[in-house]
């Protein structure tokens, strides 16, 4: 055995009356391109060239449960088939939101159908919502990966011998059966050829001459476009796979208000970011150029920039949890929508923003019978301490904060999102007086007393507002996977598609002089080049039997049915 | 004259040339028969003029482009009246290439029209100067946008082809499903054309009527329709006394920008289209297809087969690079990642795999000639449902834009 996947257990060679030993299945002969069985040297059908008559794997073995799995694999109705139901799948996913597009706080379960009625219902209960998450559109890519895989082995590999062995002489019926053929009777021969050849020179064919034949070809490696391209998709989806994989992948949002530094998520501690200034600008509505546009198609209101000055700093102490970080500077930065800033494998984007965030709430503690106040004190609505102690035995616990307060289905406080929009608090205040502690709740222009017999209460006393703003902390270490996955499809696609590896043989017999061409695609392209041989040559130009409107006829492949 | 009248000046002009230049491939396939000349000289000098004057449009339509370019500051493919006339011009482009190959008079008579029709759908929407907001600011987008609109004009080549192989091949003595169909696709072309001319009908007579609703951002909203409103918005309260409708409101789901006032258009165009439709018929008495078959008839089969699958092996790697890889580099920075499944995106990937799945079929027997075209007039049909539904009916991350 060669290839370790290909060839099973028969290992004759069929040897041609050219001599050359073509891999059992082989269905032209690799060298001189005789039809190897005798049954096949008598029609008079077209032969099929897509891939050589080589012997795939698949037309060849069809006994085992392995050949069964790897000849379903390795047919283009199979792969044709999976790519339509990807599509198909992928558009019903667009229906409705996907789970990942609906507001942060909706529950999906209600969301659908609150939204959509019974169709929503149903979406959501066929697990449409997540559907390009979901197992079976995971299984789908992976199948489809797997067709790419072993059809272009099926095909790549044989067609590749094929294509290094072929010879410049043809066998007759080979010649014959190609679909642009022609004979010419002519006096002198090598002049005739000369001139072919020199033609065939000046539109850049390669030559090769064996006993004054002349095999002439253009753009083989066109022919590998699509083994390239397929190389390529393969690589995009290993990098694809590779994001599950921990450390490979970060996608992290985070809030930082104006003036507060904080540590960036996903990079261990290791990096800390200062929000120097949020920038919101608008376009100038009275401006002469655009003021048409934006008050008639934006309401007067459309913004400009979005931009968040900061300053990045790395941690330099050995990063003890719980201690006060040792910071620094590693540089200053603006970072807007499409200019992210970037360090190591990092890139922070700007995503979102509020302005005139709640930042701080201040209360005093007072009793309620005298109104005396015992002190005042200040919670940080990004990161609230637990205790406040305000001296002389007085002090308030936070015993719960809803940053982004609503009651919940069940009646009970919650919150949306983790930013203080509506924020509400649950405090136990402790005095020399009520030693057990009494508790209040508080949100806005909400005072409510839980047990209503408290002694003491809570009185708001101030707020600080500041402009917050959303970044992304985003890492992709399969990045430069995916890119060398897409510039090989590219590659692949545009070698496949815009060139074509066209082929024409010149065979002297009998005083004749035969020609042939063939070409994997483009025959327009070809019968062009072969016109222009002919002129030159004075060699009758073939027909081509499609043009006449027949029917493609062609000596068909074992398995028949899907593709030639 | 500020250099944004100068560019519609221009775009005018190419508008023009692109109109003579359909009657001037007409007279290229049907004056034979009253020509003295040779079949053969008539129709290359013809031909040669008509391809003349597209590129003569070509060139006015860049001129247009280019002084829009310079008055906006910005690459102008950023609104739907921008995007669709680049679209129209890319579609002349493309007919340049694939003529120069294969000078077949019968493309200039398919694919300019469609130019035409797509430039005057394209005017019918606001073509004030706009300002970017910060997600479109990005040069990524305008070669991603650009890349992928040509793309696109070259595969809506290979819908002409297609559709002059079904013309050529189909046969009108009996009614089959192909010669349903056929109607079909001309009765779309005809809703196109009504809804220009209603757009322009009801601007011209300076019809208004305006809504009070809940935008698909959740904000009270004020939408004004130029033409009688058959749907309204959901939920909508018409402010303008006296008007006609709404018979309607539009179904709550559609969340697309302004989707109500669309919708109505769309239904406007689609009755504009019967009616136009079924007057034609009236006159002619004949199935439209049956009507222009026989300017068809030197058309090989063959040779159509074989354009209107070059122009998608043409087409194809463009859009992919327009459509997929361009589009993944924006979205990764302006989104932070390079591929979300946006439903734009979605599409994007929907017409390359349908496309793809088109080139695998063609390696198989049967799928050569009437099946291969209908799939290129499918395809094209994919791609204006990504252009004009999904644009109605969901609003994703592009619809921010
Ligand atoms: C998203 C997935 C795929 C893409 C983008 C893709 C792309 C391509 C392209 C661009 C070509 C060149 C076509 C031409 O030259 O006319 C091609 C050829 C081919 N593809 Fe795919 N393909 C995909 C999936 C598959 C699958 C699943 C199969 C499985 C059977 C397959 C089998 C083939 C074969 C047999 C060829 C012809 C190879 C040759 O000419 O030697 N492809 N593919």
């Amino acid at each position: 055995m060669k290839v370790g996947i290909n060839w099973g257990v028969h290992m004759e060679k069929i040897v041609c009356e050219c001599g050359h030993e073509n891999p059992y299945g082989t269905i032209l002969c690799e060298s001189c391109g005789k039809p190897l069985e005798e049954e096949r040297t008598k029609s008079r059908e077209f032969l099929t060239m897509r891939y050589e008559g080589s012997a795939r794997r698949s037309q060849t073995y069809t006994r085992t449960e392995i050949d069964k799995i790897w000849n379903f694999f390795s047919s283009v109705k199979i792969g044709v088939t999976l790519i339509v139901l990807t599509f198909i799948a992928s558009a019903i996913g667009t229906i409705f939101p996907q789970q990942m597009y609906i507001p942060p706080n909706a529950d999906p379960a209600q969301f659908y159908e609150a939204q959509y009625g019974w169709p929503g219902k149903l979406y959501y209960l066929l697990g449409f919502n997540d559907l390009y998450g979901s197992w079976w559109f995971i299984i789908l890519i992976a199948l489809l990966g797997l067709s790419i895989i072993i059809a272009s082995i099926d095909r790549g590999i044989p067609l590749r011998r094929a294509l290094k062995n072929q010879s410049v002489t043809r066998h007759d019926i080979f010649m014959k059966r190609q679909r642009l053929y022609s004979t010419t009777a002519v006096e002198s021969l090598d002049d005739r050829m000369n001139k072919a050849k020199a033609a065939l020179r000046q539109k850049h064919y390669k030559i090769r001459e064996q006993d004054g034949n002349i095999f002439a070809e253009k753009g083989r490696f066109s022919r590998w476009g699509a083994y390239v391209n397929h190389v390529g998709l393969i690589i995009i989806m290993i990098g694809a796979m590779l994001r599950f994989f921990p450390g490979m992948y970060i996608d992290e949002n985070f809030w930082v208000k104006e003036g507060e530094t904080r540590f960036i998520p996903g990079t261990d501690h290791e990096y800390y970011i200062k929000n120097h200034d949020f920038i919101l600008k608008l376009y100038d509505k009275d401006n002469e150029r655009f003021g048409k546009a934006i008050m008639e198609e934006a309401g007067g209101v459309l913004p400009k920039n979005y931009q968040t000055n900061v300053t990045l700093y790395q941690r330099v102490d050995n990063g003890i949890l719980g201690s006060e970080p040792e910071l620094e500077k590693v540089k200053k930065a603006k970072i807007q929508v499409n200019h992210p800033l970037t360090f190591g494998d990092y890139g922070v984007y700007q995503v979102d923003f509020q302005l005139n965030a709640f930042t701080k709430m201040s209360f005093t503690l007072n009793k309620k019978s005298t109104g005396k106040s015992f002190g005042e004190f200040t919670v940080n609505l990004i990161d609230p301490k637990q205790v406040y102690n305000l001296g002389n035995g007085y002090k308030v616990k936070l015993l719960s904060y809803f940053p982004d307060f609503y009651f919940n289905d069940e009646g009970e406080p919650a919150t949306k999102l983790p930013i203080p929009n509506n924020p509400a608090f649950i405090f136990k205040m402790i005095t020399p007086e009520t030693p057990k502690g009494e508790t209040s709740f508080i949100a806005i222009r909400k005072n409510i007393d839980i047990k209503g017999d408290n002694e003491y209460k809570l009185s708001f006393a101030g707020v600080e507002t500041k402009d917050l703003s959303a970044l992304n902390v985003h890492k992709d270490k399969t990045l430069w996977i995916i890119i060398i996955g897409g510039i090989l499809f590219m590659v692949g696609v545009v070698q496949g598609l815009y060139w074509q590896y066209r082929r024409i043989w010149l065979k002297r017999k009998d005083g004749e002089i035969w020609l042939a061409g063939s070409t994997n695609k483009n025959w327009f392209g070809l019968k062009k080049d072969i016109e222009k041989i002919t002129a030159t040559a004075e060699l009758t130009e073939p027909d081509d039997p499609l043009e006449k409107g027949k029917q493609r006829k062609e000596d068909t492949n074992d398995d028949g049915t899907t593709e030639q | 004259m500020t250099m944004g009248q100068l560019s519609s000046n221009l775009l005018l002009i190419a508008f023009i040339i692109y109109v003579v230049d359909t009657i001037v491939f007409a007279i290229s396939l049907t004056g034979k028969k009253w020509s003295k000349r040779d079949e053969e000289t008539h129709s290359k000098r013809w031909g040669r003029l008509g391809f003349t004057l597209a590129l003569i449009g070509f060139l006015f339509n860049a001129g247009y482009f280019i002084t829009r370019w310079i008055a906006e500051k910005h690459v102008p493919v950023s609104n739907l009246f921008e995007f669709t006339t680049f679209f129209g011009m890319m579609m002349v482009f493309a007919f340049l290439i694939i003529y120069s190959i294969y000078k077949r008079n019968v493309l200039g008579l398919f694919t300019i029209p469609v130019a035409v029709i797509v430039i005057a759908y394209a005017s019918v929407f606001p073509s004030e100067l706009a300002p970017l907001i910060p997600a479109l600011q990005s040069y990524w987008l305008y070669i991603h946008v650009t890349t992928a609109a040509t793309g696109e004009a070259i595969l809506a080549v290979s819908f002409g082809a297609g559709l002059i192989y079904l013309i050529r091949v189909v046969d009108q003595s009996k009614s089959s499903k192909h010669t349903f169909w056929l109607e079909f696709v001309m009765y779309s072309i005809l809703a196109t054309i009504a809804f220009v001319i209603i757009s322009w009908g009801f601007r011209t007579a300076n019809y208004e009527v305006a809504f009070e609703w809940i935008n698909e951002k959740g904000k009270q909203a004020t939408l004004t329709y130029e033409m009688p409103a058959i749907a309204g918005p959901y939920e909508g309260e018409m402010i303008t006394e006296g008007a006609f409708g709404p018979l309607f409101p539009a179904p709550s789901w559609m969340n697309g920008a302004n989707a109500p006032r669309k919708l109505n258009t769309t239904i406007w165009s689609l009755f504009g289209g019967l009616i136009l439709y079924g007057l034609l018929r009236l006159i002619l008495r004949r199935r439209l297809a049956a009507v222009v078959k026989p300017l068809l008839k030197d058309v090989k089969p063959n040779l159509a087969d074989e354009i209107s699958y070059r122009a998608v092996a043409i087409g194809l790697p463009v859009f992919a690079l327009g459509g997929l890889v361009f589009a993944a580099i924006w979205a990764q920075q302006a989104w932070t990642r390079f591929w979300g499944w946006d439903p734009k995106e979605v599409w994007a990937l929907i017409t390359f795999l349908f496309y793809v799945a088109y080139l695998h079929l063609r390696l198989s027997r049967g799928w050569h000639g009437i099946n291969s075209a209908w799939l290129c007039v499918i395809g094209f049909v994919i791609i204006m449902f990504n252009l004009v539904f999904v644009n109605l009916v969901i609003a994703g991350l592009h619809s921010y834009a």
